[in-house]
């Protein structure tokens, strides 16, 4: 039974790194500028990780295929070294391991939620809430009207809680319920929440960041190819949450520029 | 498993080595003081995050509340001191001891009057303050001051109830065998004094 | 193994003694209640404790196949349901909202009432006083509340199922303020949140006077010659889970008060200003939602920990007697889970990379999580090394130990994923989280209670399980586990989040089919569990009888009759000469020498 074992934890292990191998489900193509380390980043620790699966895997099938198979006389064998090899490689490999990843990735991560967003990029506000996103474009006045929780009516279209009739700069804000953004342009967002805690996730653009209520959370990125993705929200907010989505439409700088002239008209 | 199976003993078992009490007394201190420091930190990152804070002064009569619990722990603390000397000049096999053993029940009695004193200081510190408006929900330095007092008050029923059954097993068995319960309620006292002594300053410095 | 002459006084401890005169303990149970029901025998705690587990596993594992019905199959109808949530399953079929409140119970449950209950309270309360050569706990009046409390929590919680708009809907974390507001975030966040909070409440005040009965009898109740490096694993084990715990569950109680204070009180620690909900605008200021989770997490992540500890203890003790070996660097062993006890609290912001927390602290929460990757792949390691070469008896909880091995790897290293916040990123709040921790903590913790179970049944009820029914339940579920949670790491790969109700729009669209295959694993390795039930059932009134020592184990409850007498010993001292890990060695009972045998140990 020694050897069924073997041979179970073999398939397994097989078949699993095989179908990681072959990517049949792999993360969709990368549409920003920033995702591409983080690919990178994922791929040297599928490579890394991959390699100590099928490593300690199949260590354990052969070992377990000697060990069981029910000679009771056969001498007991102690391991080559004793427990210090094992410690001693455990801290180097997985050691080495630890501070490559971290050395890198701490890059990676930091090129994302540590940088400043470029200077002249375009702003937008995103609201998030059960069970939607809107996002807010400043206008031609550049500056985005305060918001007043008092004032939401979302009957009346007031998702902000704007007061155009006292505060001047919010009179010609911009509000979608789709993210309408510039290809190849820096695209600089604060997200607040108006309830509870939502998430801003799209797969494509390698972006994940959470809705804090109470507080304003900054994101940037450029995207670097046109085309309609899908925003979903990720931290549960609800009973709709599973129906939190939204489009981010990546166009041309021309269409943009209409857009955002269409709707200022309006 | 079958009753059967259980030879069965008439007389009652040993066990519990000495220090036991003692060390459940001890890992209880940590863990009462780890669930507030998590208050005392909550409190600390509330009062830094909102804006909202109300400053307000604390009852006078929580000086004397301070005053009556330490008293209290010097009681015990002189019970305790009693009963371990006690037991140090009588022979071990002599249960009733008269003198000394119903001079620690004074101690303890002493303790215990000065603790439920204690206790009915904080509700009096607790309605002037409901007096002056300040509820639990009135504000975040409201709601920890009541927090904070009312679990502390909470705890120091537990060790009321430690000292009653230390008297009861006084009462009952007289000396013997109570050194280790005695100490181990002595040194859950005294945490609670220290406890409070540490509220008392974090609400003087916070609210 | 390197001491010839067996002396219990060898680094004696502070356990010894034997002139005090001892206080009086209680006696044996004389009527029905007290003996089995408000017992303070720790058998009999231990006992009620497993199946609590047991009818908690059971409601947890049949709400995963509702959840995963509906993921794959959304309208189709489950006969029945309607009859327990009229308006969460009209006409059986699950709505999405049910869908959260079945989620959020399945985590809660398991979490706290299978993974927490069973590996440390249950078995530990059964064998460690044994273990030590105690007659019973230290409280046994504590322990017997601390059963009762946490039976009462679970009562509790289910109650939720019943209350008019059913049980919460804000997953096991609940997160604030969703889980704070009360009723206008949604039905069943008004009663049903609040029993929740309650109901974890009053866990934690349960779980709290179990550590502390642990921690004082591993320290105090030690017989003579029991000196702590002659302690089994498994005790080890407990007593470090139990620190764990008691750190742990006593930042999570404040936690829950705060919470419960801000949904009855109207007080606002987890609630901003300014929100808008259903409408309202919320009667709140200046609180914080960050310090929900990071009270949570603080317990949170250290939780994971008191699941798998256990585990790590019960492969150690396990493997080396079927192996007929001596656990390779027990030492070290013993490091490594203190060195995991202690990281574990420096890495709760790992789950908060995304939240708005400083960046740079992610960074920083970063470097532990993966440091403690190292203990963890030592311990894998010795594992390994204890089996290498062995004379390996393959019976059914050797076999769950090399399954607990295989998974523990498995969900170890999908951690290296997670740990990167560049990674974390991309993957956060997708299946591959579900499909790490579900390997990770739960099918490993799992393992690691099948293994004791089929290492400790015979102790417990006196008589053997039947293994050839045991072997076929390892098998399959051992097979299905993997077919159930690793394609989930692929979902999770192809950006599929969590949570979700359903997949049946959008990008999502795609995975439909391996949900399904993911349900179809999950049913039939659900239903494979049948077999462990019946042998549970069957085995205790017909199951072979159990000798003294099965296994031909080393540790003291193998010393005594199976099931041990009411005192444990029979009024009997042990006295302890060796360490649990004297296998592979000409004894005078086989090839291995008990802990109180007074022989000396052959030179080597």
């Amino acid at each position: 039974m020694g050897k069924f074992f073997a041979v179970v934890v073999t398939i397994i292990t097989v078949v699993s790194a095989a179908i990681f191998a072959m990517r049949i489900w792999w993360m969709p193509p990368d549409i920003s500028v920033l995702g591409a380390g983080i690919d990178q980043q994922l791929i040297e620790t599928m490579g890394a990780t991959g390699a100590m699966f099928v490593g300690a895997q199949l260590l354990l099938a052969a070992i377990v295929w000697r060990a069981a198979d029910g000679n009771a006389l056969r001498a007991l064998k102690v391991f080559p070294g004793g427990p210090l090899p094992m410690v001693a490689a455990a801290i180097l490999i997985v050691g080495a391991e630890v501070l490559v990843l971290t050395l890198v990735g701490s890059k990676v991560w930091a090129s994302i939620y540590m940088t400043p967003p470029e200077p002249g990029s375009v702003q937008i506000d995103v609201q998030a809430e059960q069970f939607a996103y809107y996002f807010r474009y400043s206008g031609k006045d550049g500056k985005f009207g305060p918001v007043h929780p008092d004032k939401i009516d979302e009957g009346n279209d007031n998702y902000f809680g704007l007061d155009p009739a006292n505060d001047t700069t919010a009179r010609d804000d911009i509000v979608s319920a789709s993210l309408e953004v510039p290809v190849n342009k820096p695209i600089s967002l604060t997200l607040h929440a108006k309830d509870v805690g939502h998430s801003f996730y799209v797969p494509t653009l390698r972006l994940q960041q959470d809705f804090v209520p109470g507080i304003v959370v900054p994101l940037h990125f450029t995207a670097t190819k046109t085309g309609k993705y899908e925003l979903v929200c990720t931290q549960l907010c609800g009973l709709g949450h599973y129906n939190m989505r939204a489009y981010v439409e990546i166009v041309t700088q021309e269409e943009f520029d209409k857009w955002l002239t269409n709707h200022e008209n309006q | 498993m079958g009753a059967t199976n259980i030879p069965l003993r008439s007389a009652p078992r040993p066990v519990a080595h000495p220090t036991a009490p003692t060390t459940g007394v001890w890992v209880g201190v940590a863990t009462i003081s780890m669930s507030f420091a998590a208050y005392t930190s909550a409190l600390v990152v509330r009062q830094g995050m909102g804006t909202d804070w109300l400053h307000f002064q604390l009852p006078a009569i929580l000086y004397l509340n301070t005053a009556v619990l330490l008293a209290s722990s010097v009681s015990l603390e002189l019970g305790r001191r009693n009963h371990a000397q006690a037991g140090r000049v009588q022979a071990p096999d002599i249960t009733v001891l008269p003198g000394p053993t119903s001079r620690t029940a004074a101690w303890l009695w002493a303790t215990l009057l000065l603790g439920v004193l204690f206790l009915g200081g904080q509700i009096v510190a607790w309605r002037q303050l409901a007096g002056q408006g300040l509820f639990l929900a009135t504000n975040p330095s409201s709601a920890f001051f009541y927090i904070l007092t009312a679990l502390h008050a909470l705890h120091l029923l537990g060790g009321l109830g430690g000292l009653l059954y230390v008297r009861r097993r006084l009462h009952r068995s007289g000396a013997h065998g109570v050194g280790p319960a005695l100490s181990a309620a002595a040194l859950y006292w005294h945490f609670m004094a220290v406890l409070w002594v540490f509220i008392m300053l974090l609400l003087l410095v916070r609210l | 193994m390197s001491e010839a002459v067996p002396s219990p006084e060898a680094g004696a401890s502070h356990a010894a003694h034997g002139a005090t005169p001892p206080a009086p303990h209680h006696g044996p149970p004389l009527g029905f209640w007290r003996t089995h029901v408000f017992s303070l025998d720790h058998k009999v705690i231990g006992r009620q404790y497993l199946d609590l587990a047991l009818v908690a596993v059971t409601t947890g594992m049949v709400l995963s196949w509702l959840m995963r019905i509906h993921l794959a199959w959304p309208t189709a109808s489950v006969p029945g349901l309607q009859h327990l949530s009229p308006n969460g399953a009209a006409n059986g079929v699950i709505s999405p909202e049910y869908y959260l409140s079945l989620m959020t119970m399945h985590g809660t449950i398991m979490v706290f009432f299978v993974l927490t209950t069973a590996p440390f309270a249950g078995f530990g309360n059964f064998v460690l006083p044994i273990q030590v050569g105690a007659e019973d706990m230290a409280f046994p009046r504590f322990n017997m509340m601390s059963f009762w409390v946490t039976a009462l929590s679970f009562v509790v919680l289910v109650a939720s199922f019943f209350v008019a708009d059913g049980p919460a809907i804000s997953g096991w974390t609940a997160y604030a303020p969703l889980s704070a507001v009360g009723k206008d975030a949604g039905p069943g966040q008004e009663l049903g949140q609040t029993l929740w909070a309650v109901s974890i409440a009053i866990f934690c005040v349960g779980q709290l006077l179990g550590s502390l009965n642990f921690i004082a009898t591993t320290l105090d109740l030690r017989t003579r010659g029991m000196t702590l490096a002659r302690l089994p694993y498994v005790t080890w084990a407990w007593f470090i889970t139990s620190v764990i715990g008691l750190i742990a569950f006593s930042v999570l109680l404040p936690a829950c008060i705060l919470l419960i204070l801000d949904r009855t009180a109207g007080t606002s620690f987890f609630i901003p200003g300014g929100l808008v909900i259903s409408d309202r605008l919320q009667p709140h200021s200046g609180g914080s939602p960050m310090l929900w989770q990071h009270l949570f997490w603080f317990f949170g992540h250290p939780e994971v920990y008191i699941a798998i500890l256990p585990g790590l203890g019960i492969v150690s003790t396990i493997l080396p007697a079927m192996a007929r070996k001596p656990l390779l660097g027990p030492r070290i062993f013993i490091g490594c889970m203190i060195a995991i006890g202690f990281l574990s609290y420096m890495v709760w912001g790992h789950h908060m990379f995304l939240s708005g927390m400083n960046p740079l602290s992610a960074t920083l929460f970063s470097v532990p999580t993966l440091i403690i990757t190292i203990p963890a792949t030592i311990t894998t390691l010795l594992w390994i090394g204890t089996v290498y070469g062995s004379r390996l008896r393959l019976t059914t909880a050797s076999l769950f130990c090399l399954g607990f091995l295989s998974v523990f790897v498995t969900g170890g290293l999908s951690g290296f994923f997670l740990a990167q916040p560049s990674i974390d990123t991309y993957l956060h709040g997708t299946y591959f989280v579900v499909g790490h921790f579900h390997f990770v903590m739960g099918v490993a913790s799992m393992f690691g209670i099948f293994a004791g179970t089929y290492f400790w049944f015979p102790k417990i009820y006196g008589r053997m399980l039947n293994e050839t029914i045991g072997k076929w339940h390892f098998w399959l579920t051992f097979i299905g586990v993997y077919c159930v949670f690793m394609p989930m790491h692929w979902l999770g790969l192809a950006g599929n989040v969590r949570r979700y109700s359903a997949f049946t729009d959008d990008y999502m669209k795609g995975m439909a089919p391996l949900h399904r295959f993911i349900t179809i694993g999950a049913l039939a390795t659900g239903a494979v569990q049948l077999l462990f039930f019946f042998n549970l059932l069957w085995s205790r009134r017909r199951g072979a009888l159990a000798p003294e020592n099965p296994w031909e184990a080393t540790s003291l409850e193998w010393t005594v009759p199976s099931p041990p007498p009411h005192d444990n010993f029979g009024g009997r001292h042990p006295v302890v000469y060796h360490g649990p890990n004297e296998y592979g060695i000409a004894g005078s009972t086989g090839d291995y020498v008990m802990q109180d045998s007074p022989e000396p140990l052959p030179v080597q």
